[in-house]
């Protein structure tokens, strides 16, 4: 958390000597909280309130990396316990486990699915990012095998989950380039597995089911020099689980307190038997606070609405998602087809789209881009009346793509009707309903090409 | 290290509000705590379903959403006591879709007469909910709401644009009214304010915040939920300490991703249980951000999102 600018002052030299280009030291604190200064233009701090300094001004929850194929996923580096107060940051990993007692086939299934449900939606990309590889063979060549296919099988990212020091180390050598999180640290196996994640650089799970326990576990990693931590509280039943989210994400945030600053893993795969009552339970985890979460199976069905819900809870509230700016045919347009506009809000194009598309009636929808306003937000911000609209529709190609010279207008800008028609001398602009929803009658009784 | 739980203090509470008649009634509301957060308050009353039934056939559903039905989809008396008899329905919420001017437009007289019919078919407590056209909705409800008298009905939505003919009507019978306004925390405080100054009991109005589902804006929903819950409970606004209703069903159905088959995208897996997620991963969501009842559709997603509120209050 940023600190303020007097609790920067504490660790100030108090000399108001000048050197860092403001007057006073308080000055340059007030600056600092501000994001103004950097601290190194004052030559005096010394070492060790510089130390103090960052270690104070560290984020409460700390960002981890996890390694993968591509990109690295990120999470933790969450600021806020609801999202309307700025943004949630990090949208939790999703992990499908993996059994090194599954059979060959099912292992390869199982690692081309990370591939193979990527899907594409408001220009976003959704996918799952990770596998926790199980060890339950008790041998560790066939775990450690199993590592090795799945960092050359798939991209994901790897989780260990194995507290046996002999699979723990097998498995991390044979996937150590794609840096494995050790899944998990517990107060009996500390002294064994530990000094593997010292020794490779391997961010760990640290576990305890109480919360006195787990500080002291990340304690001690802290103190051998293990800072990529992930917390498991034991929890596996939901009621459980959403009350020590929300205690670790307000003793980070509202007490600061940095042995649990740290994001957290959810097992839904342990908490239900049935795969549709999991993905509700992880879609309670996506909103209250989890950095990863485990998942039994990945299934289109349960997988993909899951994927949307966190695209969702995770949108920055302060920066409406846009589409592009342009033309979009729906159901297979030709020169007869109806031709809408409308704003460039994702969610006014989802639910438009969506509702031309239920209609069946082939048409072109022109988005114009409206800076992610929604109908009437962006008429109230004058980037969705006459002129505007006309200029976007002479300029976006339309007209040479219909025989007709009709516009249909959301219902919401009625009065923008006749300005356009002024705007746009042999158009015709028609009324349409308010809301999307109306499309299929309204074009029953009122579209003839 | 003895590590200490920080935890909120509340001091607001959320009313308790009883729907349907004396015979059988369903009590929401009166939390002390957040959504769920019963390590620091109370859920006295926990959420509650009410099954959706429609007055006329509905059209363009998927398979998944007609399949259980396919028996009663003429029929709205059958219907909702199919939902009351085989699904355990507490509370049933009729649509009456058939009185859209955009649709069939059938009169105020006969959707009455199917209120009256369904009213007198179940005794559970009965919501009546209308197309959200602020004329027809002051016509079709103030008809129900005289002609249906003595049962204590739910009526919705009232909105800015035509609360005051339906608040009286329904204050007239003795009825409960759903104040519902558009993603908006102000504009829900406004006409929660508007409604208590026409002389609406608070005991007799819930608030409908209008909801949306996965990948179509329901973060919106989501935020000005709790935001919603914050000031009833920690800023004691009292003009927002009321039940929240979220028809979120029809929102989840009609969505492009409730409707594609499986052959289309095969990776988008089996459509039934996708729309049955689809539904109730909406509502999970919800009742999250504070949700007191949800109108919902599928048996198999109502069965889930029970199970999921008794795992989440015990
Ligand atoms: C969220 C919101 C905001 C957000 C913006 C979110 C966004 N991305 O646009 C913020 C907080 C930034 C905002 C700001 C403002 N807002 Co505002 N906002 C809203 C709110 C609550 C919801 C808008 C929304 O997301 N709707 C959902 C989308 C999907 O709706 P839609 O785009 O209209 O699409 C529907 C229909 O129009 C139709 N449709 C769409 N396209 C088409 C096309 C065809 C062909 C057809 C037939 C139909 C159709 O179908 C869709 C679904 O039914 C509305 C109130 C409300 N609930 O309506 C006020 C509202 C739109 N805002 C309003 C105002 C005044 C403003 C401000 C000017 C306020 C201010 N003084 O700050 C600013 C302007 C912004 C700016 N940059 O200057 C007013 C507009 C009043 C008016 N008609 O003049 C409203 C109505 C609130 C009110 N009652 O006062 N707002
Ligand atoms: S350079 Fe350092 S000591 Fe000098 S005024 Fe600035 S902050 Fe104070």
């Amino acid at each position: 958390m940023a600190l303020s600018g007097i609790e920067i002052f504490k660790y100030l030299p108090k000399t108001n000597c000048g050197k860092c280009g403001v007057p006073t030291c308080l000055a340059f604190a007030m600056s600092l909280a501000a994001g103004k200064a950097e601290l190194a233009a004052c030559p005096f701090v010394s070492a060790e309130s510089k130390g103090k300094l960052e270690e104070a001004s560290a984020p409460p929850i700390r960002p981890i990396s996890i390694a993968t194929g591509g990109k690295p996923l990120k999470i933790g580096g969450e600021t806020v316990l609801y999202r309307h107060e700025k943004r949630f940051e990090n949208p939790p990993g999703l992990a499908v486990v993996i059994s090194d007692t599954m059979s060959d086939i099912e292992i390869g299934r199982r690692l081309k699915s990370l591939e193979e449900y990527v899907f594409n939606r408001v220009g976003a990309t959704l996918r799952p990012e990770l596998v926790v590889l199980k060890y339950q063979s008790g041998n560790p060549e066939t775990y450690a095998a199993l590592a090795r296919r799945a960092r050359t099988e798939s991209d994901a990212g790897i989780i260990l989950q194995c507290e046996d020091v002999d699979g723990c180390l097998a498995a991390a050598e044979a996937c150590a380039e794609r840096k494995p999180v050790l899944c998990a640290v517990t107060a009996a196996n500390f002294d064994l597995v530990a000094p593997i994640a010292i020794d490779m650089a391997l961010p760990v799970v640290a576990r305890s089911n109480d919360f006195d326990g787990l500080a002291e576990l990340t304690d001690r990693l802290v103190k051998l020099g293990v800072r990529d931590i992930i917390l498991d509280s034991g929890a596996r039943n939901l009621k459980q689980a959403l009350a020590d989210q929300v205690a670790i994400r307000r003793l980070a945030l509202m007490k600061k307190f940095r042995l649990l600053g740290y994001p957290a893993i959810a097992f839904p795969c342990e908490m239900t038997d049935d795969p549709l009552k999991e993905a509700l339970i992880a879609s309670v985890m996506v909103a209250k606070y989890a950095g990863i979460i485990v998942l039994s199976d990945f299934k289109g069905e349960t997988l993909f609405p899951l994927m949307v819900a966190r695209m969702n809870l995770y949108a920055d509230p302060q920066r409406p998602q846009t589409t592009a700016e342009g033309i979009y045919e729906i159901n297979g347009p030709d020169e007869n087809s109806p031709v809408a506009v409308t704003c460039n809000f994702s969610l006014t194009y989802f639910i438009v789209s969506g509702e031309i598309e239920n209609t069946r009636v082939p048409a072109h929808l022109l988005i114009k881009d409206t800076e992610g306003l929604s109908v009437m937000t962006a008429w109230a911000a004058g980037k969705f009346g006459a002129d505007n609209i006309a200029g976007f529709i002479k300029k976006s190609g339309i007209a040479a793509k219909v025989k007709h010279r009709k516009i249909i207008i959301p219902g919401y800008i009625a009065m923008e009707s006749g300005g356009l028609e002024e705007e746009l001398p042999g158009w015709e602009i028609m009324v349409g309903p308010r809301e999307a929803a109306h499309l299929l009658s309204y074009l029953k009784t009122n579209w003839k090409s | 290290m003895a590590v200490e739980i920080p935890k909120l203090n509340y001091t607001g509470s959320i009313r308790s509000v009883s729907l349907g008649g004396s015979d059988n009634t369903v009590t929401v509301g009166g939390e002390t705590c957040f959504p769920f957060y019963t390590f620091e308050g109370a859920m006295p009353n926990h959420p509650r379903i009410a099954m959706e039934v429609y007055d006329e056939r509905p059209v363009d559903w998927p398979e998944a959403a007609v399949f259980p039905f396919a028996d009663v989809l003429d029929d709205p008396v059958a219907w909702a006591g199919k939902c009351v008899e085989v699904y355990g329905a507490e509370m049933i919420c009729l649509q009456l879709e058939s009185t859209d001017p955009n649709g069939s437009n059938r009169s105020s007289e006969e959707a009455a007469r199917v209120v009256q019919k369904v009213a007198a078919a179940v005794d559970v407590p009965l919501i009546v909910w209308g197309t959200a056209n602020h004329d027809k909705d002051t016509e079709v409800l103030r008809v129900v709401a005289e002609t249906t008298q003595n049962r204590r009905l739910v009526l919705g939505p009232v909105e800015e644009g035509d609360y005051k003919k339906i608040s009286a009507a329904a204050m007239a019978y003795g009825h409960t009214v759903i104040a519902s306004s558009p993603i908006d925390i102000n504009l829900a405080k406004q006409l929660n304010i508007l409604m208590g100054n026409l002389g609406v009991n608070p005991g007799n109005m819930i608030m409908d915040p209008t909801v949306s589902a996965i990948g179509y804006g329901i973060e919106y929903a989501y935020s000005v939920m709790e935001r919603i819950r914050m000031a009833a409970l920690t800023q004691q606004d009292d003009k927002l300490q009321f039940p929240l209703i979220c028809n979120i069903a029809r929102e989840t159905w009609k969505s492009k991703e409730a409707k594609v088959s499986e052959t289309e995208d095969p990776r988008l897996g089996d459509p039934s249980r996708r729309g049955i997620t689809l539904e109730a991963m909406s509502a999970t969501i919800l009742l999250l951000a504070g949700a007191d009842i949800l109108i919902m559709r599928h048996p198999e997603a109502i069965k889930l999102i029970k199970e999921l509120i008794s795992d989440l209050s015990i």
